[in-house]
C-alpha cells in the first residue's frame, strides 16, 4: 500500500487531519459551539463553488471565504445580537445554498461538488499536500501554544476579560483557526463530514479524562488513530474513506462510552469516605457472621483512621468483637 | 474602586441611575437588593463588561478606558457552575486566575504553582485539586471561583454571590478569608442577596432599589431601615383570608403543646 505515492500522500493528509481536527474541535466543544465547525464546512461550499466559477483554486477560495465567514459568525455572536446557535444556522443556510447556487452556475457537475462534499483523499496532489500541511502546522502551534489563553476563553468569557485577556480577538482567532482546519480536512473527510472530527473524538476522550489537557491530548491521539486506519481500512476494502474515517472514529466513541461509565463507577467506589460529617455512634450489628478482613471479598474504603467494609449497601467496621453500621 | 453618576442602560431601558460607590483599600462595601435591582449589571459595567452610558469608573486609581493592570484585580463572575463542555479540574480553573500576569508561551512557575497552592488550601479544596469541576457540588464550584479570584493576589476583589449554595460551615470559612483579604489591605466588593455570617465583616452596605442608591451606610443602619420595611398583616377578616387557607387559622402555633 505504500509503494503508491498517491496513498503516502494519503496518509500524509489524514495525518494532518487527524492532528488538527480534535486540536481545534475541544475548544469549540468547551465553548458548547461544537456544530461551529459543520457551519464552516457550508460556507466553505459556496468557497468551493466559486473556485470553480472563477477557475482559481477551490482550496485557495475555501480558505478566504470560510475564514471571513467564521470571523463573521464570531463578531455576530459577541456583538450579543443573535445567539451562537442562531448565528451559525444564518451562516449555515446561506453557505449550502450560495455553493449549490453557484456550482449551477458554473456548469460543474454534482459529481465534481461530491469531490468536496464527502471528500477524495486519493486524488490529493504534491501542491495541495504541501499547503494542507503548511496550514496544518500553523493551527496545531497556534492552538497548543496559546492553549491557556484559549482554555480561559472558552472556559469563562467574563473572567477572560477581567484578566485582561483581549476576549474578542481569541475568539475570532478560534473561529479563523477552525475555518482553515475545515479547508485542511476538505480533501481527507469532505465538508460535510468535517465537524465529526472536530467533535467525535473530543467526546471519545472526554468518556475517560479528568482534565483538559489530557482531553486534549487524547482527542489528537484518537484523532490520529482513526484518520490513519480509515484511510488503510478504506484501501482495503475499497471503501470511501471519508466515511470510513468516521465511522471508525464513532465506533472509538461507542467502545469508550461504557467504559468510562465503569471507571467512573470504580472511582467512585474506591473513593475514601469523608470523616467529617459522620454522625457517631450509630447501629451495631451483633450477629454478624462474617469476618472482614483483607481479601474478605468485601470492598475496604478509607474512611478517617480506620477502613470500612462495604456490605450490602451499608458499611461496616469492625470495633469491640461486634461490626458497627455507618 | 469609584464610580460618579454611573448610568447603564441595557436595549435602550435604564438599569443603573445615577449611583455613586466608592471602596477604600481595607474596605469590604456589599452591594444588596432585590431580583432585577441592578447589583450585578452595577460591578459589571464598574469593570467594563457593560458599556455605561454616561458617569466616571476609576479603577484602583486609573479611569477604566485607561485601566491596564488588570492582575490586580480578582473577579467572581454570578455563575450557576465552574464547569463547560470539556472536563477541567479544579486545578486547571484555578490556574487560569494567574493568566493575567503570565504573559504569552510562558509556562507555569514556581510562584505561580505555589499561588494556586495556597488559594486551594485557603478555600478548602486542597484534596480534590485532580478533580473534575462537574463533579463537585455547587457551591464546591464556588469556591473553586473564589479560589480563581484570589490567586493573582488582588488589590481589589469583585464577588458576585459568591456564597449562593455554600454551605453555612464554609459560609463560615470563606468570610473569615474574605475578612483576612480586607485586613491585608484589600478592597473588596461583594454582591449579594444576603449576608449571612459574612454581617459581622461588612463596613457598609449599598442597597440598591430599582436601579437606584437607597441606602449608604453600615448594616446596622441598614437593618433599622430596611430590615422591616413592610408590615405583616395578620389575617383580620374574611376579606384577608388567603384562598384555600382555612379561616380563622387556628390560634396555636405548631409545636405548642394544647
Amino acid at each position: 500500500m505504500l509503494s503508491y505515492e498517491f496513498m503516502q500522500r494519503a496518509l500524509l493528509a489524514a495525518l494532518a487531519t487527524g492532528l488538527t481536527a480534535p486540536a481545534i474541535g475541544t475548544y469549540l466543544v468547551q465553548k458548547r459551539l461544537g456544530l461551529l465547525g459543520d457551519g464552516i464546512g457550508h460556507i466553505a461550499l459556496t468557497g468551493v463553488a466559486l473556485g470553480l466559477l472563477t477557475g482559481w483554486a477551490p482550496l485557495v477560495t475555501a480558505i478566504v471565504v470560510s475564514v471571513a465567514g467564521a470571523a463573521a459568525i464570531e463578531t455576530l455572536r459577541l456583538r450579543g445580537r443573535t445567539s451562537g446557535d442562531v448565528a451559525l444556522a444564518l451562516f449555515f443556510y446561506g453557505g449550502i445554498a450560495g455553493g449549490v447556487l453557484l456550482t449551477g452556475i458554473a456548469g460543474s457537475s454534482a459529481a465534481t461538488l461530491n469531490r468536496y462534499l464527502f471528500g477524495s483523499i486519493t486524488t490529493v496532489s504534491d501542491s495541495d499536500l504541501l499547503l494542507v500541511s503548511g496550514l496544518a502546522a500553523v493551527v496545531l502551534a497556534v492552538s497548543v501554544g496559546l492553549a491557556p489563553q484559549f482554555f480561559a476563553v472558552c472556559q469563562d468569557e467574563e473572567h477572560a476579560r477581567v484578566s485582561g485577556l483581549p476576549v474578542a480577538v481569541y475568539s475570532v482567532l478560534i473561529a479563523v483557526l477552525a475555518a482553515i482546519t475545515v479547508t485542511v480536512a476538505m480533501r481527507t473527510v469532505g465538508l460535510l463530514l468535517v465537524s465529526a472530527l472536530m467533535v467525535v473524538p473530543v467526546a471519545t476522550a472526554q468518556q475517560v479524562t479528568r482534565s483538559f489537557r489530557a482531553t486534549l491530548s487524547l482527542a489528537m491521539a484518537l484523532g490520529v488513530l482513526a484518520s490513519l486506519s480509515g484511510v488503510w481500512a478504506s484501501f482495503q476494502a475499497d471503501t470511501a474513506p471519508g466515511p470510513t474515517i468516521v465511522l471508525l472514529a464513532l465506533a472509538g466513541f461507542a467502545v469508550a462510552a461504557p467504559l468510562g461509565g465503569m471507571l467512573r463507577r470504580h472511582r467512585r467506589v474506591r473513593a475514601p469516605f469523608d470523616d467529617s460529617g459522620t454522625v457517631e455512634p450509630h447501629e451495631h450489628e451483633v450477629d454478624h457472621p462474617h469476618q472482614h478482613g483483607p481479601g474478605c471479598g468485601h470492598r475496604a474504603v478509607v474512611h478517617g483512621d480506620h477502613v470500612d467494609y462495604v456490605h450490602d449497601g451499608h458499611r461496616h467496621v469492625p470495633h469491640e468483637g461486634h461490626y458497627d453500621e455507618h | 474602586m469609584r464610580v460618579r453618576n454611573l448610568t447603564v442602560a441595557l436595549g435602550g431601558r435604564p438599569v443603573i441611575r445615577r449611583v455613586d460607590l466608592t471602596v477604600r483599600p481595607g474596605e469590604l462595601v456589599t452591594v444588596l437588593g432585590g431580583n432585577g435591582s441592578g447589583k450585578s449589571t452595577l460591578v459589571r459595567a464598574a469593570l467594563g463588561l457593560v458599556p455605561a452610558t454616561s458617569g466616571r469608573v476609576e479603577l484602583l486609581g486609573t479611569p477604566l478606558h485607561r485601566f491596564r493592570d488588570w492582575v490586580r484585580i480578582g473577579y467572581v463572575p454570578q455563575r450557576s457552575t465552574a464547569a463547560s463542555g470539556v472536563p477541567a479540574t479544579v486545578r486547571e480553573v484555578v490556574a487560569a486566575g494567574r493568566l493575567a500576569g503570565r504573559g504569552l508561551l510562558r509556562p507555569l512557575r514556581r510562584r505561580d504553582r505555589a499561588a494556586i497552592d495556597a488559594a486551594l488550601v485557603a478555600v478548602d479544596l486542597a484534596d480534590r485539586h485532580r478533580d473534575p469541576v462537574a463533579e463537585l457540588s455547587g457551591g464546591q464550584q464556588q469556591r473553586v471561583l473564589v479560589a480563581r479570584s484570589l490567586v493573582s493576589d488582588p488589590d481589589l476583589l469583585v464577588l458576585d454571590e459568591p456564597l449562593a449554595g455554600v454551605d453555612l460551615a464554609h459560609q463560615d470559612t470563606l468570610s473569615a478569608l474574605l475578612a483576612e483579604q480586607t485586613a491585608r489591605g484589600v478592597a473588596l466588593v461583594l454582591v449579594a442577596h444576603e449576608l449571612g455570617p459574612l454581617a459581622r465583616h461588612v463596613d457598609r452596605a449599598v442597597v440598591l432599589v430599582d436601579g437606584r442608591v437607597a441606602f449608604d451606610g453600615t448594616p446596622d443602619e441598614e437593618a433599622t431601615a430596611f430590615g422591616h420595611d413592610h408590615v405583616h398583616h395578620h389575617v383580620a377578616g374574611p376579606g384577608d383570608a388567603v384562598p384555600g387557607i382555612p379561616h380563622p387559622l387556628p390560634a396555636t402555633r405548631p409545636g405548642t403543646p394544647r
